[in-house]
């Protein structure tokens, strides 16, 4: 065996020992199951220099016909008030033009006082969210005190620049309350975070933006303010092609979140129709 | 992108017993930004033909009005009006004649021959290549989806108002698996003594 260390080879399935012992199990536990234990340890692909050649074959995927490509079309927003923060979300999730649901989940609930929403890669969002809660979560027992909203998108912004250049696709907000009051940040895949008292990710956001901005204020009253964040959603999904389905609103009070609405856009869009035909007929 | 995709809109048209029916979405955008919901896609080109185009905005104007023009000549030439089957022969040529630059549509008719009243129906590529089948054609952003809604939904020899509930929700469950294409919908039912509009409430998002 001497030999096959020094030629470092013991580790070749043909030279393993037969008999098994604890240790050896835990070790093929590691090999096999990378992230099941550690879900910072995802298999490197397939080929050396990953970086450098992941980033080529995503350039030449047209020749290829390789492509690794996935669904970008969202819109999300969360804006800070004197009553919270408010996030709002639609659910479409497209791949190229074709919609693959209108039911997603884009604000994920990683404890009763943190929100993420979701922008981008939806396997790249929900994977780091599932793990920003864990780490949320043992903080919480460590320290005996729930996470900051500062310290937590400082977690998500580091893992984004840990894989940075590796094509991940995540633009994401966090909104919560602790100690400071209500937290809002933006954290995506190029390693950016920044606080804010507004933003709007996606595909649509110019659209969102457009009614935010008309309508925002710091001493909104909260129904005003949950209904501002419907209207912009709602805005989007019209405008936008890859925004739509059902909007989702919610609300991050020193309590905790609500869940304020799930309304179907279709629904809101002839609401609003009406109302708008109302208010020409009352002013004629 | 696709050039056939850049504006969206789709278009279907089915036939029926001693009818026919066309479809077409209201939407025209740029890319993802959809600009306004009341384009319709479909013309009323005779007394019972349609024609509806899908693909490039600039080129479904541009080819209906030479189509017209086309259109226009024969029926003063003749003296009597253009059936639907002449009318596709010469969309057909038309289109050929554009093999090395063509119009980035592809094109639908839909009508009633003007003397037998025997349902047409009839879709093209956008380089003229003719298919007339007996059941549907569709042509768009969601030809998929809409293949696969027609193909569930049509039975031969459906009447009038039959055929407008097969059409109209063919046309809206293949749409809102689309991104391209929606915000609104119209279905033209052609009989012999008349045609019917009529406007679909459809999802907007």
């Amino acid at each position: 065996m001497a030999l096959a260390e020094i030629c470092k080879i013991s580790n070749a399935p043909y030279m393993r020992r037969t008999a098994w012992d604890l240790s050896d199990v835990e070790e093929d536990l590691k090999a096999h199951t990378s992230n099941l234990a550690n879900p910072y340890t995802l298999a490197a692909p397939p080929f050396e220099n990953p970086m450098h050649n992941l980033n080529l074959i995503q350039a030449n995927a047209d020749k290829t016909g390789i492509k690794i490509d996935f669904d970008h079309g969202t819109t999300t927003l969360g804006f800070k008030y004197k009553g919270g923060v408010i996030l709002a979300v639609d659910s479409r999730a497209t791949g190229g033009q074709y919609i693959g649901s209108q039911t997603m989940k884009k604000i994920v609930e990683i404890n009763q006082f943190l929100l993420g929403t979701l922008a981008g890669g939806a396997a790249d969002c929900v994977y780091w969210d599932r793990v920003l809660s864990k780490e949320c979560r043992l903080h919480e027992l460590r320290n005996k005190e729930r996470i900051s909203v500062a310290a937590a998108s400082k977690i998500m912004a580091n893992i984004a620049h840990e894989y940075k250049g590796m094509g991940l696709s995540m633009g994401m907000m966090l909104a919560g309350y602790d100690k400071r009051g209500p937290g809002l940040y933006y954290v995506d895949s190029e390693g950016s975070r920044t606080p804010g008292n507004l933003f709007s990710v996606g595909s649509g956001s110019l659209f969102a933006y457009g009614v935010l901005d008309s309508g925002y204020h710091w001493d909104l009253e909260d129904d005003v303010a949950q209904e501002l964040g419907r209207r912009a959603i709602y805005h989007a999904t019209f405008r936008d092609a890859y925004s739509g389905g059902i909007i989702r609103v919610y609300h991050m009070t020193p309590t905790g979140w609500i869940k304020i609405s799930e309304t179907d856009c279709m629904e809101l869009h002839y609401k609003y129709e009406e109302q708008k035909a109302q208010a020409a007929a009352a002013a004629q | 992108m696709s050039i056939l995709a850049y504006n969206g809109g789709c278009v279907v048209a089915m036939r029926g017993k001693d009818c026919v029916a066309i479809a077409t979405d209201h939407r025209f955008g740029v890319q993802a930004q959809t600009i306004s919901t009341d384009f319709k896609k479909v013309f009323h080109i005779a007394p019972r033909m349609f024609l509806g185009l899908t693909g490039l905005q600039t080129d479904i104007l541009t080819v209906r009005d030479r189509l017209m023009f086309r259109k226009n000549l024969y029926e003063t030439r003749e003296n009597r009006e253009m059936a639907p089957k002449p009318f596709s022969a010469m969309l057909s040529s038309f289109l050929y004649e554009h093999r090395f630059g063509p119009y980035f549509i592809e094109p639908v008719v839909a009508g009633l021959d003007p003397h037998t009243l025997k349902p047409f129906i009839c879709n093209m590529d956008l380089i003229g290549c003719p298919n007339e089948p007996v059941d549907f054609v569709v042509a768009g952003t969601c030809a998929e989806q809409l293949y696969g809604m027609c193909e569930t939904l049509w039975r031969p020899d459906l009447e009038p108002d039959q055929l407008f509930e097969v059409i109209a929700q063919s046309m809206m469950n293949a749409f809102d698996r689309d991104a391209m294409s929606g915000w609104g919908a119209t279905v033209y039912i052609i009989e012999k003594d008349k045609i019917t509009e009529r406007s679909l409430k459809t999802r907007m998002d």
